[in-house]
């Protein structure tokens, strides 16, 4: 089994078709939506998760782009400093899906990379800069 | 029954002192009881790590050749103030760099000259008779200054109101970043480990207490900025104390700034994480009733910061342990919690502390002065001046 990241860019045209539906159905794949900016007539963005066979993946990809759906990878991720890391918490209070989160015995401040949306709110709101986005190919 | 500070110091100094964390004494009162806890320990460490905008450095540069009285003074582009004596200043920790902004402020430049940096130095002067230089651009280090202490003008508060946001809009405030419709609450406090809570109506803390402040051994100067003693009955058995504040001062030299930390809110601007732990001495069994305190039975308000007005609406109230559970029920909804201040440093501070204590390093002060009962907290009048 195979985990990738994507970013899919939808045309306004195809926003209202069943894209994910074929997705699933037909190629076995198992998808989580980790943000979607979707709206009618509006060109659309699907930040994915699909984990599935490197066979089955490799043909979802091929059917996205014949389908007209642009993709590339998704080549961000969250990268925290722990020697600047003073356990405080304040990224705690925006990060909506608990990848950052206080160990309430230790109060340390831990961070669960596979459930990270990197929405990116815990960079403005952390007070000594240890958080940072990190761009990879 | 009772100990007073120079017995207490003369086991320090023999070393047979008993010390506890404040959050040890807790288990210890729920094993052997007030009074038996009261006769075994002598010393209980309190603690706390979090973001405290009053706080600043006084710094002497001594004098160039020829002299200068500096006016405008800048350290890394931080202003500084200019209106004391030829060559000393004060730097604020949220005074904030005219050419970074918000990114650097006083308080970086406190933590890049605790952490042995060059700091440049830039100063302006009209020129007199007695010091004719007109200005100066050089670097210089902590090492270089003749005096360098941190007086901070109101730390340690004993107890802060949480934060929420009822608003349709995301705010960016000194207790973080509120989401819309209370999508959270914010909280700073080290709860049953903070020191002003441990010893809510000052029985030992006044000026003259020595304390660890940030890695130095520092003193309470004074009582702090908007002191007040309040008292609030949540119920029978419960207080909430708030409102107590202290003035601090310390050794920058002595300081470290693990303790001392340089921090930006977003949009709010600059401030200073200080570490200070205070050793409370359990002189009776009164006192030791005030250290068993814990989180369960100490309360705060959770307040609506987006009504821009002086007087914020409360919400509710909350004991440190819902805040703690990691979430809190507001308006029927269940709200994240999440702290500001730094309970692991904190626990850290008061380890260190107990630790002194132990090896006869750290003795305790008894105060000079104790702090004032009758304080009110005045408003700003503002009056039409034209």
């Amino acid at each position: 089994m195979k985990k990738i990241k994507l970013i899919l860019y939808f045309p306004p045209e195809k926003t209202d078709k069943p894209f994910t539906y074929h997705l699933v159905k037909d190629y076995d794949v198992i998808f989580n939506i980790l943000q979607a900016e979707v709206q009618p007539g509006k060109r659309g963005r699907l930040t994915i998760e699909l984990v599935g066979s490197q066979e089955n993946i490799q043909r979802a990809l091929e059917f996205t782009r014949e389908y007209g759906v642009e993709y590339r990878p998704f080549n961000k991720n969250i990268v925290r400093n722990q020697g600047e890391c003073v356990d405080c918490g304040a990224c705690t209070a925006v990060c909506p899906s608990g990848a950052l989160y206080m160990n309430t015995e230790t109060w340390k401040l831990n961070f669960d990379e596979e459930k990270c949306l990197v929405c990116e709110l815990c960079i403005r709101a952390c007070p000594v800069k240890a958080i940072d986005i990190n761009m990879f190919e | 029954m009772g100990k007073t500070f120079e017995e207490i110091n003369e086991k320090i100094r023999n070393g047979t002192v008993v010390v506890a964390t404040a959050e040890e004494i807790i288990d210890i009162v729920e094993e052997k009881g007030i009074k038996e806890a009261a006769r075994q320990v002598d010393v209980v460490t309190t603690a706390t790590f979090g973001p405290m905008c009053s706080s600043g450095a006084f710094l002497n540069f001594g004098h160039s050749d020829p002299p200068i009285r500096m006016c405008k003074i800048w350290l890394n582009d931080v202003p500084a103030y200019g209106g004391l004596a030829a060559v000393d200043t004060y730097i604020g920790a949220t005074e904030l760099s005219e050419t970074k902004g918000m990114e650097y402020g006083g308080a970086h430049v406190i933590q890049d000259l605790v952490d042995g940096k060059k700091v440049r130095l830039v100063a302006k002067s009209y020129g007199t008779d007695c010091y004719p230089r007109l200005e100066i651009d050089t670097y210089i280090t902590l090492e270089d200054l003749n005096q360098a202490y941190l007086f901070n003008p109101r730390n340690v508060y004993q107890n802060y109101s949480a934060a929420t946001n009822t608003s349709n809009k995301i705010m960016d405030t000194y207790m973080g970043t509120l989401l819309p419709q209370c999508g959270n609450v914010t909280y700073s406090t080290s709860g049953e480990l903070s020191p002003l809570l441990n010893d809510p109506e000052l029985r030992t803390i006044g000026i003259g207490t020595r304390i660890f402040l940030a890695g130095a051994q520092g003193y309470v100067a004074w009582e702090g900025t908007q002191f007040v003693l309040n008292k609030e009955k949540i119920d029978e058995d419960t207080t909430m104390y708030s409102g107590a504040t202290l003035a601090v001062i310390g050794n920058l030299k002595e300081m470290n700034s693990r303790y001392l930390r340089a921090s930006s809110f977003n949009r709010y601007g600059t401030t200073m994480f200080v570490g200070i732990g205070i050793p409370i001495p359990v002189l009776d069994e009164e006192m030791m009733e005030f250290l068993a305190v814990s989180n369960k039975d100490l309360y705060t308000n959770v307040v609506d910061y987006s009504v821009p007005s002086r007087s914020r609406p409360t919400l509710r109230k909350v004991s440190y342990q819902e805040l703690r559970s990691g979430s809190i029920e507001l308006n029927g909804k269940k709200v994240q919690t999440a702290p500001l201040s730094s309970l692991r440093r904190a626990r850290e501070i008061a380890n260190l502390l107990k630790e002194s204590i132990q090896k006869g390093e750290f003795l305790l002060q008894q105060p000079v002065q104790p702090l004032p009962k009758d304080r009110t907290f005045n408003p700003l009048k503002d009056m039409v001046v034209k």
